[in-house]
């Protein structure tokens, strides 16, 4: 691993050269920065790192260029350990991160590992999860469904695009720990390898309800094969999702961001976890990454600094309780 | 109606200068590659892979380069079997029958000649039978819930004895070995590891691309190491072509025939290009006038070829439309496909539409350019047979080693890549084939996923895999698939084998 990290500093860019040595010196914005995308090239992280790392460029943020590097394994696992004994005082890498980093940091899936190793910045937006049916189910709304898992929690099986204990499960779960439906275990969920195949058994008629995205769900609700019953977001979504009610709506306070952020190394320096956390704060409100936000659907979700420190301390919680709950961890 | 509009549409994609500039370098990179005895159009797409992966080209850049590089293996395959009577893969057997004599005879050129425009008919056809079965297979999409799934991944494996299937036995234990690969890393339906002692690398399971680079192209390497091959191939002279439309005229029906029947063939799951190189060149053989088969007769040469490529695009209807492969070089696309976050089976034509019919459109421009490379350049592929091995098997290694590590830059994975092609060297010392370890990684974890889901939804009920009219039908065929190759295999194996040697006879 160490050989293959002086091999890739050496061969990638020069510039990320330039940068170590220029970490000797007093803090300055780097001239060139690294964005590791814990996944393979054509994802979410891959998409975060490389759109931000445009934004960053074209605003002149950073005056030479920011490096994406894919970094796949272990859903992120790899290039977590990776930046946590590796690059621990690296003051110009970031790392991309979303719910799924700290479903898997809660449910101990990067063993030995802990959201408290690095430092977490801020996010640029949030993909907000659904729960839908197909366009001849009998079930008109949230509550509906629920109310049913209440009579029998067999009754309504839902698909969704993560494995069994993944960020699409627990949607359904927490949407039905707030409904006060008993038996959560009991629940029946099918993981499917990505959103789009559990969306096609849905609309099928294999399966009964879609828990996903927001942004998963777009194509068929606009050709009419699908109800969206529910948005798991404080507000109504911007159109043309505004005629879905939200959960909170129907008396269920279940809310559900994906949210798409960056972590940086636990022992970058004070300044320079400064400097990005500012820098994300203006960059989340250029023209530029608005308009990337609407062109990939991407909602609004905008926490830095402590603030989404403390978030990610209470989500990793909240989903370390829910997977107890459930008996996916002890 | 809808069709021609969405294929016009994909000509709008393959005829950008991007997608010609692929095409071409595929059906170059291809024809060379199956012009090289021992390298298949499996081979050929194996190493290319990593190339496309480490490029970073768009899925619909990678599919069109690499079903340009399938479809020229298929033409290069021809070069070798005519002119020095070894086929550069198992489908290309039939074309040594004629193509050889007529070679010997000073006509090589035209055997080359007229095996381009019967590859190019055999293309053609089936790719327009491609256009017209594929969206009416895609139609039944939303009818597949998880217990027909399960039954048609029932149907893929039954019908592994006919892809590759000398010995059934050895058939089954490279499946299970896939099998057991696949069950590394997290078990979806419940969330737990399995076999991944605690390291981060394999948490995410064996990616099947570092799986199929090692075993095919690395094994190659080795293989070549192990012959010693340094010299190239002996120069052959070729004559000057002396091709009258007439000549052509008294080929076409051949190849039309050819084309169908291979096609066909290459439809039905399992049976595979060379079956369809086979019946096209036995029925020819039967039905003519007398001719002069086995002697040095243009149609020996035109129907096998016409076949085998009908059937090479025919098999991209089951993988397409179902997610089947239906023979070795579309599993390894299968794989390709998935590993860019494009699912094949019924809904590829609903959701990537762009991409199917800018890949099938590219297939229209890709033969139009094999032909037109194939008939003028031949001169040239045949001296590129000459480059040396031991010049061309390290560009290989190369290419398939950078590609792997620009994915993921895990030193890990070269490892894995060095590992599989050592196993892949000893299973084929032993026969044991490669095609069945590819599927049982590829398609193990989807049947399994299936079952699961079946059972959930039916909670438990076993009955629940016969619920509907298609599983009941799917369960049929695959039954019929497993059954009905150990009984006319060896059959048409005897045959193809005895008109073979009576070729050599003659």
């Amino acid at each position: 691993m160490l050989n293959n990290m002086s091999l890739k500093s050496v061969l990638i860019s020069g510039a990320a050269a330039l940068t170590i040595a220029g970490q000797a010196y007093a803090y300055e914005p780097a001239r060139s920065a690294e964005c590791i995308a814990p996944a393979n090239p054509g994802g979410g992280w891959d998409f975060t790192c490389r759109s931000v790392g445009k934004v960053l460029v074209d605003q002149k943020y950073i005056k030479g260029n920011v490096q994406t590097v894919n970094m796949s394994g272990a859903g992120g696992g790899v290039a977590f350990a990776h930046t946590v004994s590796k690059r621990a005082k690296d003051d110009a890498l970031i790392v991309a991160a979303s719910t799924a980093t700290t479903t898997r940091l809660a449910q101990g899936q990067f063993p030995g590992m802990n959201s408290g190793q690095v430092k977490w910045v801020g996010t640029l937006g949030a993909d907000y999860g659904v729960i839908a049916v197909g366009k001849d189910s009998k079930y008109t709304s949230l509550t509906q469904i629920m109310d049913a898992l209440k009579q029998d929690t067999s009754a309504v099986k839902f698909a969704g695009g993560s494995a069994s204990g993944g960020w699409d499960h627990l949607k359904v779960l927490i949407a039905a720990q707030k409904s006060n439906v008993s038996n959560l275990p009991k629940i029946r969920y099918l993981a499917y390898s990505g959103g789009s195949e559990a969306l096609v058994q849905v609309v099928g008629g294999h399966v009964d309800a879609f828990t996903g995205d927001i942004s998963e769900v777009k194509g068929f609700m606009e050709s009419g094969d699908l109800r969206v019953l529910a948005v798991m977001s404080e507000q109504r979504l911007p159109a043309p999702f505004n005629t879905i009610p939200t959960a909170m709506e129907q008396g269920i306070d279940a809310v559900a961001p994906n949210w798409r952020g960056f972590y940086v190394p636990g022992k970058a320096s004070g300044d320079s976890y400064n400097w990005w956390v500012k820098t994300i704060d203006e960059l989340y409100s250029t023209q530029e990454w608005k308009d990337i936000m609407a062109k990939n659907g991407l909602m609004p979700f905008h926490k830095t600094g402590a603030e989404f420190t403390q978030f990610v301390k209470n989500q990793t919680l909240d989903i370390q309780l829910l997977s107890k709950d459930i008996g996916l961890i002890k | 109606m809808d069709t021609m509009s969405l294929l016009m549409q994909g000509f709008s994609v393959a005829l950008t200068p991007e997608s010609i500039m692929f095409a071409v370098i595929g059906a170059i990179l291809g024809t060379l590659i199956g012009a090289l005895p021992g390298l298949g159009p499996a081979n050929g797409v194996a190493i290319l892979i990593p190339l496309a992966f480490s490029l970073g080209l768009s899925p619909t850049s990678s599919l069109i380069l690499l079903t340009s590089v399938y479809a020229g293996a298929m033409y290069g395959g021809r070069i070798s079997s005519i002119l020095l009577n070894i086929p550069g893969d198992e489908p290309a057997m039939m074309t040594c029958l004629d193509g050889y004599p007529m070679a010997l005879k000073g006509k090589a050129a035209e055997a080359l000649a007229i095996s381009a425009i019967a590859s190019f008919i055999g293309s053609f056809i089936a790719t327009i039978g491609l256009v017209i079965l594929a969206p009416i297979l895609a139609k039944f999409a939303l009818r597949f819930g998880p217990s027909e799934y399960f039954a048609l991944f029932a149907l893929a494996f039954a019908t592994l004895g006919g892809i590759t299937g000398k010995n059934q036995f050895k058939t089954l234990m490279a499946a299970a070995i896939g099998l057991m690969i696949a069950t590394v890393g997290i078990d979806i339906s419940t969330g737990v590891q399995r076999y991944t002692f605690n390291t981060l690398e394999l948490f995410e399971g064996v990616d099947f691309i570092i799986a199929i680079v090692g075993l095919f192209a690395i094994s190659e390497l080795l293989f070549f190491l192990e012959r010693h091959a340094g010299d190239g191939l002996k120069q052959v002279a070729i004559n000057k072509l002396k091709l009258s439309p007439k000549d052509i005229v008294k080929v076409l029906p051949a190849s039309f025939r050819g084309a169908v029947l291979g096609f066909i063939a290459g439809v039905l799951p399992g049976a595979g290009a060379s079956l369809g190189s086979f019946i096209s060149y036995t029925l020819e053989k039967r039905t003519s006038d007398k001719g002069e088969f086995g002697k040095g007769d243009p149609r020996g040469v035109a129907a096998p070829e016409a076949g085998n490529n009908g059937a090479a695009s025919g098999a991209l209807v089951p993988m397409l439309t179902l997610g089947v492969p239906g023979s070795g070089t579309t599993a390894v696309l299968l794989a390709m496909l998935i590993s860019l976050n494009i699912s094949p089976g019924p809904m590829l034509f609903q959701q990537n539409a762009d991409l199917v019919w800018g890949v099938i459109a590219a297939m229209f421009v890709g033969n139009l350019v094999l032909l037109l490379l194939n008939i003028p350049m031949v001169g040239i592929f045949v001296k590129l047979l000459s480059i040396p091995p031991k010049y061309l098997m390290p560009i290989v290694t190369l290419i398939a080693s950078v590609g792997i590590y620009s994915v993921s830059h895990s030193a890990l994975d070269l490892y894995f890549m060095v590992g599989f092609g050592v196993a892949g060297y000893i299973f084929r010392k032993v026969d044991i084939p490669l095609v069945p370890i590819i599927l049982g990684m590829l398609l193990g974890p989807e049947m399994e996923k299936s079952l699961r889901h079946a059972l959930v939804l039916s909670d438990g009920d076993w009955g629940v895999l016969l619920n509907s009219g298609l599983s009941i039908g799917l369960w049929v065929v695959a039954i019929l698939g497993l059954i009905l190759p150990i009984i006319v295999g060896p059959i048409v194996r005897a045959k193809m084998a005895r008109s073979k040697d009576a070729a050599k006879e003659a």
